[in-house]
């Protein structure tokens, strides 16, 4: 049996908050500095600031910390203003249940998994330090609680070795048929060239089928690749935030991505191309 | 020899389609993607793609809260609130 979750696991506890692995990614840090461990996420537990001292954490680190807007916010949840609670929870609610998918396979355990992080924000949000930002932390402890439930239901999923395996290999972005041979003339140019759409109606691109031919194509990506497209293109968050919460390094989330958005667009090409 | 710059191929143009949207090309790479994108229009047809792709799927994050489970939250929050604040 693999470990159940390996996030971060590189990070070795209590020495540093912030390890910097070859290729450059954050893999360690953490709000409060805690460690993994199945219930890191549990803000009662964490010790306000364990490691302060250690490094600076500003947003060089790589994790911006709470934005004034977020200072605002949390002032305001702290003081129990149900308004703000709720632009929060409209704000992040459907992302929080994407990302609970990527962990279990079913809606009502995603939802089930929701309603537990948001219970554990609340009750943290007294210890928050401010330090990551507010969703940051948020997607933190729905990862860590939508993990523990995927382990408890025998499906464990680590991200960072999926990761590694997913992005080895040779994967072409395009089938090589498409290509001029080696050997021929203008060798690797197409052959079979790109036709441009920008004929195509803007309502036929945003049809209720090719929504849904594109999220089939998203859904049938391996887990890591579909992790990394539905945080970055569907979420739109940035290359380090999806880095930062999958665990995987800087050069795996740009490969990832890259074998992620270059299917989804083969599949939207082979789709527009139907008469 | 190292000195010619040789021009990329369609195939290599395409492994480096998400390296130059992130901007993470190196200056040199990047100058040889813009000549190549400059003279092939089947390229140019790829790049395009690719970024009406991103946009397509940056449109499918348009979904809406089941309202019981918001329904919940709130109700979460007022419980909170009350032994949190004493309200």
């Amino acid at each position: 049996m693999r470990p159940p979750a390996i996030y971060f696991r590189n990070a070795p506890r209590g020495t540093t908050d912030l390890q910097v692995n070859p290729e450059g990614a954050r893999v360690g840090r953490r709000e409060g500095g805690v460690d993994m461990g199945e219930d890191a996420d549990e803000p009662r537990q964490q010790p306000p600031v364990a490691t302060a001292g250690a490094l600076p954490l500003g947003p060089e680190s790589g994790d911006p910390p709470a934005t004034p807007d977020e200072q605002m916010l949390l002032a305001a949840l702290r003081g129990g203003d149900e308004a703000a609670f709720e632009t929060l929870v409209n704000a992040h609610y459907v992302a929080m249940l994407r990302v609970a998918l990527l962990y279990v396979r079913n809606r009502a355990v995603a939802e089930e998994v929701i309603q537990e992080t948001w219970l554990a924000v609340l009750q943290g949000l007294a210890r928050f330090e401010g330090r990551s930002s507010l969703k940051t932390w948020i997607f933190r402890i729905l990862a860590n609680r939508a993990r523990t439930r995927a382990v408890r239901e025998g499906r464990s999923v680590p991200f960072s070795a999926l990761a590694s395996q997913e992005a080895e290999g040779d994967e072409p972005a395009v089938e090589p048929e498409r290509f001029r041979p080696a050997d021929a003339r203008w060798p690797r140019h197409w052959a079979s060239a790109p036709q441009s759409w920008g004929e195509i109606p803007e309502e036929r691109m945003l049809a209720l089928e090719t929504r849904e031919r594109l999220r089939l194509a998203i859904e049938a990506l391996p887990l890591a690749q579909r992790a990394v497209i539905t945080l970055r293109d569907i979420e739109g968050w940035d290359a380090e935030e999806v880095s930062g919460h999958l665990g995987v390094t800087d050069g795996n989330q740009r490969v990832l991505l890259h074998r992620a958005r270059s299917k989804v667009r083969a599949a939207l090409e082979r789709y527009l191309a139907e008469v | 020899m190292a000195t010619v710059e040789e021009g990329l191929s369609c195939q290599e143009l395409v492994e480096l389609v998400t390296a130059y949207l992130e901007m993470t090309l190196p200056p040199r790479e990047q100058v040889r993607f813009e000549a190549h994108l400059a003279i092939c229009p089947g390229c140019t047809n790829y790049l395009a793609q690719m970024r009406e792709t991103i946009r397509l799927t940056g449109m499918l994050s348009e979904e809406t809260i089941p309202d019981d489970g918001k329904a919940k939250l709130l109700d979460a929050f007022r419980t909170w609130k009350h032994g949190h604040t004493g309200e």
